[in-house]
């Protein structure tokens, strides 16, 4: 059946379908440069990250919760009533005068006219008024109210009561009332404060508080979630396939950063979402600038705090091969984070300014905790924030080459947990 | 191809311990040979390697053989770098293996090795990159491998939702898929149903054409006949015999099978280079004979007993190969095995390799 020449039989190649066969290696890729290999795992960590249940159900959550809790704050802070005087329209001048008061002591009254008495009164029974002032004469100001006339409102009702009285007796002699009031009005008590109180005081705590909140849940997420990526892949062996391509250095750090991208970009979307609209409402009473550099040292400490603890929980993380295992060799670091967080919401807004949130401020493993509240509330000063900063860069590049180590010496050791030691020397 | 071992090297005629003479490879295929050169490893008192030295060469697939805990897993993850070997080292193309090298070996780990949560084809692209390819040829090849392998519909799911047979499929692929130069597989072909028994088999045996040396260590010895051009037994975290199958078969011990119906019971008894005598079910001699015994002086007994209807040589299984090699490990001079060692290797296994 064969043609011609019987001789030059190939033998029929049965060639399987598949990949192009022949590759002995010599014309292997080249082996992909260091900065290719980090962002592959990077990236890995990343859309991992990304795409977690815990991840993508948590964060939309948070932000709701972070709008709910403004918006009732908002309404909270709205409901602090100001207070509703009517007059009748022949009292025009003591609705100035009262109006003249209120601004005078700084306090949040209206006034309005009503037609007559009994609409006042109605008025006042129905809560439309706080209080109504129904007939003026010598001895003062006749006053309706439902239950009983608030303090402030009373006090500055008295006073133009009483300035009334004044400027009848002031006419009766024969001088201008105007004129005295004008004096009156200048004369006051000038008061030099020594240590003059932030009037925003309260807003700066808060907002310490908070950001320290933030911050703190945000490492617990995120520092633990490096030390389980970790055992994942030792509890898989996944592992032996990488190392055989990716040296440990490059895993452990492709993993920190990864992981440390996606929660800084979790802050980032909370503070996004919170700032403006704290601002905007006026929960949080401060000027954008402060709140805005507020901010940007919180993530500027949330990357210098995740780093600190990611490159302990890496490196303890690898000292064990289940995820059961875990828990028992990252507890010390999460102790790390839980006892400086707690110190610091509840001694900051009792005192500021104490001398253990100062020193707790600078040693650098309670620093990014710590810091961030001290620079919220505004009580940190320059040298201390810089020496902060320069004690834990210098931390963290001595933790990198530690935690190294030991992340190398023992994430290719599967079975019984490793001892710290053994990590060291083995390598 | 290969030269007929000398007789007469161990008890059973089989060649012990590193007298291979790795004769060259008669072929055209192109690549370079591994070499696994006196690797030692302890874990405290116990030995996990003693001396393990073996050559696969450049387009041959090579099949490793041993009781549990013989030390076969420990080879190959010493040649991935996964362990650090106490002494010995590993060649490729002569060199001692590198980090550059090690990363063009395609590797399937015994207790395998995929991220539980991650899609098989994204897991396959990862690994391809991380090994040099680019994007769009990592893309590429792992759609060729998942084809190939049966696994294409497959891509799109988690690992830990595939079945166990798929699962080292898509753990073949991730060895596979960028195209290495050299192949160490532990335990392919365990818990695979006999269709992908027979993918699997015929990758590795496309990989070996192409030049890739291959080893893989199975304990199907059937299969591992079938398909291998080499077999090394290791027994005791040493290579005890190595050799093509039908070499080792040779070499072994043979057994003859005589029907001679007329014949008294015991008339071969006497015979020289008979080491035993015994009777099958259907009444047929059984002798087994001394490596290089002359089986024509047998017959020309058994023909003086009467008719002789059947008279032929039976060649041992490599599994009873492995038997025999393994329960009787001949002691050496030089080598001698501790019986400390035996004891500790038992417990070893019963510990379970760390």
């Amino acid at each position: 059946m064969s043609g011609a020449t019987g001789l030059d039989t190939d033998p029929p190649t049965t060639t399987p379908t598949g990949p192009p066969a022949p590759a002995t290696g010599q014309d292997a890729p080249p082996p992909p440069t260091t900065r290719r290999v980090l962002w592959l795992v990077l990236s890995r960590e990343v859309s991992t990250r990304l795409r977690s249940k815990a991840f993508k159900i948590m964060t939309p959550l948070f932000v709701v919760a972070l709008v709910l809790g403004i918006g009732a704050a908002s309404l909270f802070a709205g409901g602090t009533s100001t207070s509703t005087v009517g007059f009748l329209p022949a009292d025009a001048t003591a609705a100035a005068a009262l109006d003249a008061a209120a601004d005078g002591a700084g306090v949040d009254l209206r006034t309005v006219t009503v037609p007559d008495p009994a609409d006042a009164r109605a008025q006042v029974q129905d809560g439309d008024l706080d209080a109504a002032v129904v007939a003026t004469g010598a001895d003062g100001l006749q006053v309706v109210v439902r239950e009983e006339l608030d303090d402030v409102t009373g006090a500055l009702l008295t006073a133009v009561a009483r300035g009334q009285a004044l400027d009848a007796q002031i006419t009766a002699l024969g001088g201008d009332p105007a004129q005295v009031q004008a004096a009156m009005g200048a004369a006051g008590v000038h008061v030099e404060a020594l240590d003059p109180a932030d009037p925003r005081h309260g807003a700066r705590i808060a907002l310490g508080v908070i950001t320290g909140i933030l911050l703190y849940i945000s490492l617990l997420i995120f520092g633990p979630t490096v030390a389980q990526g970790v055992v994942e892949e030792k509890s898989s062996r996944v592992v032996e396939l990488l190392l055989a391509t990716v040296k440990p250095w490059q895993l452990m750090a492709g993993k920190v950063l990864g992981i440390g991208l996606v929660g800084l970009s979790q802050l980032v979307l909370y503070a996004a979402v919170a700032v403006p609209m704290a601002l905007g409402t006026g929960v949080l009473d401060l000027p954008t600038s402060v709140a805005l550099g507020s901010v940007t040292w919180s993530l500027l400490w949330f990357l210098l705090g995740f780093a600190l603890y990611a490159l302990l929980f890496a490196a303890t993380g690898a000292l064990v091969s289940r995820q059961e295992d875990v828990a028992g060799v990252t507890t010390p670091i999460i102790m790390m984070i839980i006892i400086p967080y707690v110190v610091g919401v509840s001694v900051l807004p009792s005192d500021p300014d104490s001398g253990l949130l100062d020193v707790l401020s600078v040693v650098p493993l309670s620093a990014p905790l710590i810091m961030p509240m001290l620079i919220a509330a505004g009580t940190a000063p320059g040298w201390q924030i810089a020496l902060a900063v320069a004690l834990a860069a210098a931390t963290i590049a001595a933790l990198v080459r530690l935690t190294g180590r030991i992340y190398a010496g023992a994430v290719k050791r599967t079975g019984s947990r490793i001892r710290l030691t053994d990590a060291l020397r083995n390598r | 191809m290969c030269s007929r071992p000398s007789p007469g090297t161990g008890r059973a005629g089989i060649r012990t311990r590193r007298v291979w003479s790795s004769d060259t490879e008669g072929g055209e295929v192109p690549g370079a040979a591994l070499t696994i050169n006196e690797l030692s490893k302890r874990y405290g008192d116990i030995v996990a390697l003693r001396d393990m030295t073996f050559d696969v060469r450049a387009g041959e697939l090579f099949g490793f053989v041993g009781s549990n805990g013989a030390g076969k897993t420990t080879t190959m993850r010493i040649v991935l770098g996964v362990l650090a070997a106490d002494a010995g080292e590993v060649r490729y193309d002569g060199v001692p293996l590198t980090f550059d090298v090690r990363r063009r070996i395609g590797y399937m780990p015994e207790e395998r090795g995929l991220y539980p949560k991650m899609r098989v084809g994204e897991q396959l692209e990862y690994l391809a990159q991380l090994h040099g390819l680019s994007a769009a040829a990592a893309r590429t090849a792992t759609r060729q491998w998942a084809a190939r392998l049966g696994i294409e519909t497959r891509l799109g799911d988690e690992v830990q939702a595939l079945s166990l047979g798929n699962q080292q499929r898509a753990q073949l692929a991730a060895a596979l898929v960028h195209d290495p130069a050299v192949l160490v597989l532990d335990e392919p072909f365990s818990g695979l149903d006999p269709l992908a028994v027979d993918v699997m088999s015929d990758v590795l045996r496309e990989r070996a054409a192409a030049g890739v040396p291959v080893v893989f260590s199975s304990h199907q010895l059937d299969l591992v006949e079938r398909l291998c051009d080499r077999v090394g037994i290791v027994s005791a975290g040493s290579m005890v015999a190595i050799g093509p199958v039908d070499e080792l078969r040779a070499g072994g011990a043979s057994t003859l099978v005589v029907d001679a119906p007329d014949a008294p019971a015991g008339w071969a008894d006497t015979l020289p280079s008979v080491l035993s005598t015994g009777r099958d079910v259907r009444g047929r001699t059984e002798l087994r004979l001394a490596a290089g015994a002359d089986d024509q002086q047998v017959l020309r007994a058994a023909l003086a007993t009467g008719p002789v209807r059947e008279f032929a040589h039976r060649r041992p299984s490599l599994a009873q190969l492995f038997r025999e090699v393994v329960t009787h490990e001949p002691p050496t001079p030089a080598d001698p095995p501790p019986p400390a060692t035996r004891r500790g290797r038992a417990r070893w296994k019963k510990e379970g390799r760390p």
